[in-house]
């Protein structure tokens, strides 16, 4: 059987969807209260690093495909600069032209959400592609290493 | 509209681009960096002459935002890294064509590009200290990028070592804030004269200064710090080492060291504790200057050669400096200390073209042979005629034979340090300047010249792609040294002012 | 000032790790140690006793503004530790081809490139 044991897999099931909610709203309310986009993504990260751990690499990468990590990692690095570009019309590198709003609404503070947002798909999609590396390289040669520590 | 911030902007976008456009496009890679280095380069030269300028991050003005900052100092660096990454990513083209991978390794480069850019526009503490982190992350990454056991080893070595002098880097931003209560050069610069009349009043500022010499030392691979560079540039694919030799070495530790040292502590007053720090970087450029030249003679290995005389060349670089720093801090004249930087920041933009053509050099060497291990060459003049003149300017180059360029920084260097007092140092610059043409003399007799032995048989002259940066090179490094009243009143002394004067750079930023 | 003395200790103690230990993967603990000594002493710096969350707006009580935290350190640290992630995943996965390529973890056996 591939992944972990039955219970681990019916928990995961069960808390992977509000793991994912509940890093959502850390994005979104990062400029509210604390929270933000590196800490949302680094959630988001999380709840699909425990797929991977229950039901083994493939369960994960059927909902994220490589290639799709890849996409978000290198789009929302590139969403924050051009998010500091457009700052350059008001004649500053990050200006933050956008509406400031009204305080603790959501749409307030003007850049910062988009902002967060670009880091948590950055931030979120890295942390998991890392995971993965990380994995992939211990289904090659650790599998070794540690059936030698155990003879 | 300004341009600073684009010297960090352009070379990021197309860092993260490229893999973006890579997935559909296999080309993605080449093209964008060649487009964007080309733009950097041109953005560079055409920032000659320019009033020194100051771009506030976000309209948040000095104090409380970041500054990018860009005076004649800056203007000299981005010069020396743009214009030598350009040259470098068009040699990869063909020379990288062996690897795989090549939009990570694209992607790498740019993100070093930025990096590096980002450490020269700085003008705050804490990013410079993120934008270093960010350059030497990626090069750690390009040294193993070949992903065999001596790249392997050497990459870790290398990121170990980076990874202590990033510690201590850090711990000296902190202890400078905790100090001064800002993170911003000009106004860190300005809370140390005033409320502390200076760095030497308060051990917590000489604390940090110590660590920053030993963090930026580290980086610039100073002796005794220098022990990942031999195993690091030789291991590194040939294009980065000539960027790792050429300008990595400087930007993060040469230029950070000035910066900090001259413009944050102000080290370049009367006083004993500057003295001292200026002591400092002798003894370091003296050791560096010494172990570097003699390890190198007995190398075989063309890259490792090349490595440890980066260290020893490096050496004359922050000599100058400090010997400059040296005439400010006991009361010399200021002509003085302005002759010395001077012959300094001359021989670091020199090391910079030449040794970035001696390593491509090594590189076509190696792609046209397969080896670089200079017992199995010979005679590499007949089946390599491009690659050999180039290879012979810049050996000429960089052991100072009149009338190349580096003749003229190193004249420069040891004429101040004459004059300045210390007849004993500029003796051994003078004898290790010999050690050197020793060692590229062995060069030349063992690969250029000599009858045609070995590999060298079947070797064939470089494509086009390969041995044009090489010719530009070469022309660059004659110019360097025969067309300095052309060249060196436009960049040159822009550079040496903005060093010299720390209080112009605290009224530039400050406002 | 016992506590930044301490945090010199914990920085001593990584570099200790790092020097002394051939275990490549102790090394890195090293590094790690030592990399988190320095956020320690920067979230030091920026300690208040009794402080209070620097958020200003119209209502804020002007006695409060004495009592605020100083921010910056944090997000200096929060930066630190995100570099340090980065250098931590790119040092585990250069280990873990090390040991691909020669099977052992202990750097004297490794070592051929003579620095």
């Amino acid at each position: 059987m591939k992944g972990m044991t039955l219970i681990v897999k019916t928990i995961t099931d069960f808390v992977v969807a509000f793991i994912v909610v509940f890093g959502a709203y850390i994005v979104l309310y990062g400029h509210l209260t604390p929270g933000g986009g590196f800490a949302g993504g680094v959630i988001i990260a999380c709840a699909f690093i425990l797929l991977m751990l229950a039901h083994g690499s493939d369960a994960a990468f059927a909902i994220l495909p490589a290639k799709v990590a890849h996409i978000l990692d290198s789009a929302g690095a590139l969403a924050f600069l051009i998010i500091g570009w457009i700052g350059m019309t008001g004649g500053f590198f990050f200006l933050n032209v956008f509406g400031r709003g009204e305080m603790f609404r959501l749409l307030s503070s003007g850049m910062i959400l988009p902002l967060n947002i670009a880091i948590a798909f950055k931030v979120g999609s890295s942390l998991f592609l890392v995971f993965a590396a990380l994995a992939m390289f211990r289904r090659r040669s650790f599998r070794a290493m540690i059936e030698e520590e155990l003879s | 509209m300004n341009p600073v911030p684009l010297y960090v902007a352009i070379p990021l976008g197309a860092a993260f681009l490229i893999p973006l456009l890579g997935m559909w496009w296999k080309k993605s890679g080449e093209t964008l960096a060649v487009l964007s280095t080309l733009v950097l380069a041109t953005m560079a030269i055409l920032a000659v002459g320019t009033p020194a300028m100051v771009h506030h991050m976000g309209g948040w003005t000095a104090p409380l935002g970041i500054a990018l900052v860009s005076d004649g100092l800056t203007v000299l660096l981005l010069i020396a890294i743009n214009v030598i990454a350009f040259l470098c990513i068009v040699f990869s083209l063909k020379y990288m064509t062996a690897y795989t991978g090549l939009t990570k390794y694209y992607s790498l480069f740019m993100l070093m590009v930025a990096g590096m850019n980002g450490v020269v526009v700085s003008g705050d503490l804490f990013n410079l200290f993120v934008f270093l982190e960010l350059a030497s992350l990626a090069s750690y990454a390009l040294v193993a990028f070949g992903v065999e056991a001596d790249e392997l080893e050497a990459g870790f070595k290398y990121m170990i070592l980076g990874s202590v002098a990033s510690v201590m880097i850090l711990f000296a931003v902190g202890t400078v804030y905790a100090v001064t209560g800002t993170l911003n050069m000009a106004d860190a610069a300005r809370e140390i004269s005033t409320k502390f009349s200076g760095a030497e009043t308060n051990p917590a500022l000489l604390l940090a200064a110590a660590f920053f010499l030993m963090g930026f030392g580290l980086k610039a691979a100073l002796v005794p710090f220098h022990a990942w560079l031999p195993d690091a540039h030789p291991s590194a694919p040939a294009p980065i080492s000539a960027m790792l030799s050429g300008v990595v070495i400087k930007s993060l530790g040469v230029y950070a060291m000035c910066r900090v040292m001259f413009h944050v502590f102000g080290f370049a007053s009367t006083s004993p504790s500057s003295a001292i720090i200026a002591n400092a970087m002798i003894a370091l450029s003296v050791l560096s200057i010494v172990v570097g030249g003699l390890m190198a003679i007995g190398q075989w290995d063309f890259k490792r050669l090349l490595a440890y005389s980066s260290i020893g060349q490096i050496g004359y670089v922050t000599l100058g400096i400090g010997v400059g720093a040296h005439v400010l801090a006991t009361g010399g004249t200021r002509s003085l200390a302005a002759l010395a930087i001077l012959g300094g920041l001359f021989h670091l933009i020199n090391h910079a073209a030449f040794k970035s053509l001696l390593f491509l050099s090594s590189g076509a060497i190696q792609y046209a042979t397969g080896t670089r291990d200079m017992k199995m060459l010979s005679g590499l003049r007949k089946r390599m005629p491009i690659t050999a003149a180039t290879t012979n300017i810049a050996a000429l180059s960089i052991s100072g034979v009149p009338p190349f360029s580096g003749f003229w920084s190193k004249l420069i260097i040891i004429v101040a340090t004459i004059r300045a007092g210390h007849p004993a140092i500029a003796a051994i610059a003078i004898a290790m300047a010999f050690v050197t043409l020793a060692y590229y003399v062995k060069v030349q007799r063992e690969m250029i010249f000599g009858p045609v032995r070995g590999r060298a048989e079947s070797a064939r002259e470089v494509p086009a792609a390969m041995y044009v940066p090489l010719i530009i090179l070469a022309i660059v490094c004659v110019g360097f040294g025969l067309l300095y009243p052309v060249w060196g009143s436009r960049i040159l002394e822009p550079a040496r002012d903005a060093l010299l004067n720390g209080a112009e750079y605290v009224k530039l930023v400050l406002g | 000032m016992t506590v930044y003395f301490l945090c010199a200790v914990l920085l001593t103690m990584g570099l200790y790790c790092l020097v002394a230990k051939k275990n490549i993967v102790k090394k890195i603990i090293g590094v790690v140690i030592m990399d988190y000594a320095v956020n320690l002493y920067l979230i030091i710096i920026g300690y208040k006793k009794g402080g209070v969350a620097p958020i200003i707006d119209k209502t804020t009580n002007p006695e409060l503004l004495e009592r605020f935290v100083d921010p910056l350190p944090q997000a200096l640290v929060l930066t630190s530790i995100v570099i340090g992630l980065g250098v931590l995943a790119l040092m585990v996965s250069m280990v873990i081809r090390l040991y691909e390529k020669h099977g052992t973890f202990d750097m004297s056996q490794i070592s051929k490139l003579r620095g």
